[in-house]
């Protein structure tokens, strides 16, 4: 499924919302997550999951032409924890 | 704070004029359309930022960590998380100006886990 596929999607269920409304709602919802996330707050979506930022320690790295070490200074990365309902849901459809 | 679902529900009454009860309902719906799609096994991919995966794990040995006692862990199949390249970056850059905010949050959360 993809951005699009998604709008789509809930453009039907939301007859009550012009098509570029929804498109809107949808960018709207992502971008307040990137946002949220890159100001270092994290995500937390009950049956769903949260969102968090991990921490990646500064390390000597190589260049992969040339073999010279450079230093990789450390940085944060984006982190998904699946919540229980979602995690269940997902082991449940193949044990079915 | 964390961001909530009430959170992301504000923004769309704030920035796209739906009404509180329209808001609530579209982020439920926006959630349950992604659980949805990862139930039927399908992939989840959000350009901009980022794909959801699912990934079968075979079983094998675990212990409980209280008493030591081995418990097998059964065949599953998990969700994975890629964020896309440009919300990485999104936080690669910010993460420069907020190092110490965040430097100071791992302290507190490693003083209170100690």
């Amino acid at each position: 499924m993809t951005k699009s596929d998604l709008i789509d999607v809930l453009a039907v269920e939301q007859p009550q919302l012009i098509y570029r409304d929804v498109e809107l709602a949808v960018k709207g919802l992502l971008d307040r997550m990137a946002s949220a996330l890159s100001e270092g707050e994290r995500i937390e979506v009950r049956g769903f999951g949260s969102f968090s930022l991990h921490h990646r320690p500064s390390r000597v790295g190589r260049n992969p032409k040339t073999g010279a070490a450079v230093e990789v200074p450390d940085k944060y990365v984006p982190h998904f924890k699946p919540g229980k309902e979602l995690r269940e849901r997902v082991d449940r459809a193949i044990k079915r | 704070m964390a961001v909530t679902k009430a959170d992301l529900a504000d923004a769309l009454y704030h920035e796209l004029g739906l009404n509180k009860r329209e808001a609530k309902e579209f982020v439920e719906l926006f959630f349950e359309r992604l659980r949805d799609a990862l139930e039927r096994g399908e992939d989840v991919k959000l350009s901009g930022f980022g794909n959801f995966g699912l990934r079968e794990k075979n079983s094998r040995p675990g212990r409980n960590p209280k008493t030591g006692e081995a418990i097998p862990i059964s065949a599953r199949r998990v969700v994975t998380f890629r964020a896309s390249q440009k919300l990485k970056q999104r936080v690669e850059e910010n993460s420069k100006l907020l190092g110490d905010k965040l430097n100071m949050l791992r302290v507190q959360v490693n003083a209170g886990s100690g």
